[in-house]
């Protein structure tokens, strides 16, 4: 079984799939990659499934040993330190070195044949605040060794076209459809909501990303009932300063929902940093199912993403 | 989006653009509950192949899909049809589940002080926590978490000021009108009255989570201190 010897694990590394989905019943949120666009791309350049469990590196690269050596690829924010987008190859011995993102949060080294962890509910994703999946439940830390899973298939060695770069790139403006109680804020406040940037503040992480801005008013929500939230959904604590709820969120809230961010934009929470200032756009549900329709075409087009 | 149907009970709102919520009551309680527990056992028999995630609450269930297989129209017509199958559901019997509990000292920091707030010794507070017949409205919060209803009102103690950086799982605490186990180390808010050796979620363990939604639930007293992990 080839290895990858962890040499130094950047600032937070963690074993990352495209989550575990129906356990919401056992209160278990999915987690999973915060860019799952970008694990998909980067599993597409290494001839694997698109979901085969990475590693998510944030805003700090790792260094990593081969001993056997690899075909890898780099995916999600550029943090320098070796091409990105492109299948690279990794001879025996040889380290790979990632450095700082400039621009975006989050990066995922994809190996062919995946990151081989035990499946925790039918998925190799951490989940950091309980321990569980990934690689003991924890982020990896200098010493750890992982292993590649078995390759399937021919590997065709390719690049992310110039097009597919420029289209999946972090981006600071976020669609968001009405959230549950948006009909129940105050017109001021949805106006705010949607006028005013805001920033991510530095309390932020794989739960939820807390914003700083003007302070959204929540008059009337004092019996607000516990119910699901979605992945994206935008609470407003009475402090009035929203939160996008993440990946590694509680799977019920109790707070007014502005607004859910749309499926085609969750995969830019993940790459929004702290200070990072951010613009919502309303979009309607239709169109904002159509646009996540249009994207996922877009992500199986051979064309659009490896064409000229 | 029709608002409350009274044909069916219920009101189907769109969440997202991947979700709908299905509200089966409007106030916290028995009647609420039982449907809840009712669409959720209808949807975990007969699964819909769009749907990804189920996520039950004290009167309602979140519904996410996968967008590209299905519409939210067709998942609402096809929920209606659930909800109106659901007083035909014969569901498993409830069950009762025993928590031991190691009360104040080291495994309930918060004793004492829940006892003064309530006008209380700490024997009646462990006396009226332990007496108490809970049902487990529903988990969430973290995985195997189970919220409660069931707590004496005398009991009411408000959250923490400042809440603690890591509770330590197994924790049983009390925050405003309920109680709960921790189900693993977080960090927390409630007054912690003691703690309970038996794990509330164990990935090595079939089923996982030790109690379900309308599982019934008695804390038992166990003598002695640090009877936990």
């Amino acid at each position: 079984m080839p290895l990858i010897e962890v040499r130094s694990p950047g600032l937070l590394t963690t074993v990352q799939d495209l989550g575990r989905y129906g356990c919401g019943p056992l209160g278990v949120t999915p987690s999973g990659a915060a860019d799952p666009v970008a694990l998909r791309l980067g599993n597409l350049l290494v001839g694997n499934p698109e979901g085969a469990p990475a590693l998510e590196m944030t805003l700090t690269g790792g260094t990593f040993l081969f001993p056997e050596g690899a075909l890898a690829a780099l995916a999600g924010a550029d943090f320098g330190g070796a091409a990105w987008w492109t299948t690279l190859e990794i001879g025996a011995g040889q380290t790979l070195s990632v450095g700082a993102a400039r621009e975006g949060a989050r990066c995922y080294l994809c190996v062919r044949g995946g990151i081989r962890v035990p499946l925790f509910l039918g998925s190799a994703s951490t989940h950091l605040a309980c321990g569980l999946g990934g690689l003991g439940g924890r982020r990896l830390q200098r010493g750890d060794v992982l292993e590649i899973g078995a390759a399937a298939g021919p590997c065709q060695r390719r690049t992310l076209s110039g097009r597919a770069r420029k289209h999946f790139a972090p981006s600071k403006a976020l669609h968001v459809t009405p959230g549950p109680e948006w009909d129940r804020f105050e017109a001021a406040a949805r106006e705010a909501f949607l006028t005013q940037a805001c920033r991510v503040s530095e309390a932020s992480d794989r739960a939820g990303l807390r914003l700083k801005g003007a302070a959204l008013a929540t008059r009337g929500f004092e019996r607000m009932i516990t119910e699901g939230v979605d992945l994206g959904a935008i609470q407003v604590p009475p402090s009035g300063q929203p939160i996008i709820l993440f990946v590694e969120q509680q799977t019920t809230g109790g707070y007014p929902r502005i607004a859910v961010v749309a499926a085609v934009d969750l995969h830019r929470v993940g790459q929004l940093r702290p200070g990072d200032e951010i613009r919502f756009t309303l979009v309607s549900l239709e169109n904002a199912v159509a646009l996540a329709r249009a994207q996922e075409r877009l992500l199986v087009s051979e064309e659009f993403l490896f064409g000229g | 989006m029709i608002g409350w149907q009274a044909r069916v009970q219920a009101e189907i709102t769109y969440s997202s653009d991947r979700s709908l919520l299905v509200r089966l009551g409007r106030e916290i309680g028995a009647e609420a509950r039982e449907r809840v527990r009712r669409l959720l056992w209808l949807l975990q028999a007969e699964p819909l192949a769009a749907v990804r995630n189920l996520n039950p609450a004290y009167c309602s269930a979140l519904v996410t899909f996968d967008p590209a297989r299905t519409t939210h129209a067709e998942m609402e017509r096809a929920l209606t049809r659930y909800l109106e199958r659901l007083e035909k559901v014969a569901l498993p019997e409830a069950r009762l589940v025993e928590i031991p509990v190691g009360y104040g000292g080291e495994n309930g920091p918060d004793l004492e002080a829940v006892a003064a707030h309530c006008g209380l010794t700490a024997a009646e507070v462990i006396g009226r926590h332990a007496a108490g017949d809970y049902v487990v409205d529903f988990l969430g919060f973290a995985p195997g978490f189970a919220y409660l209803s069931g707590m004496d009102p005398r009991l009411a103690t408000p959250r923490l000021e400042t809440p603690r950086r890591r509770v330590p799982a197994g924790s049983v605490g009390i925050g405003g009108s309920q109680t709960g186990v921790y189900s693993f180390a977080t960090p927390g808010g409630w007054s912690l009255i003691g703690r309970t050796p038996l794990k509330l979620f164990d990935a090595e363990r079939e089923p996982m989570a030790l109690v379900a939604i309308g599982d019934h639930l008695r804390f038992v007293p166990i003598a002695g201190e640090a009877p936990c992990r």
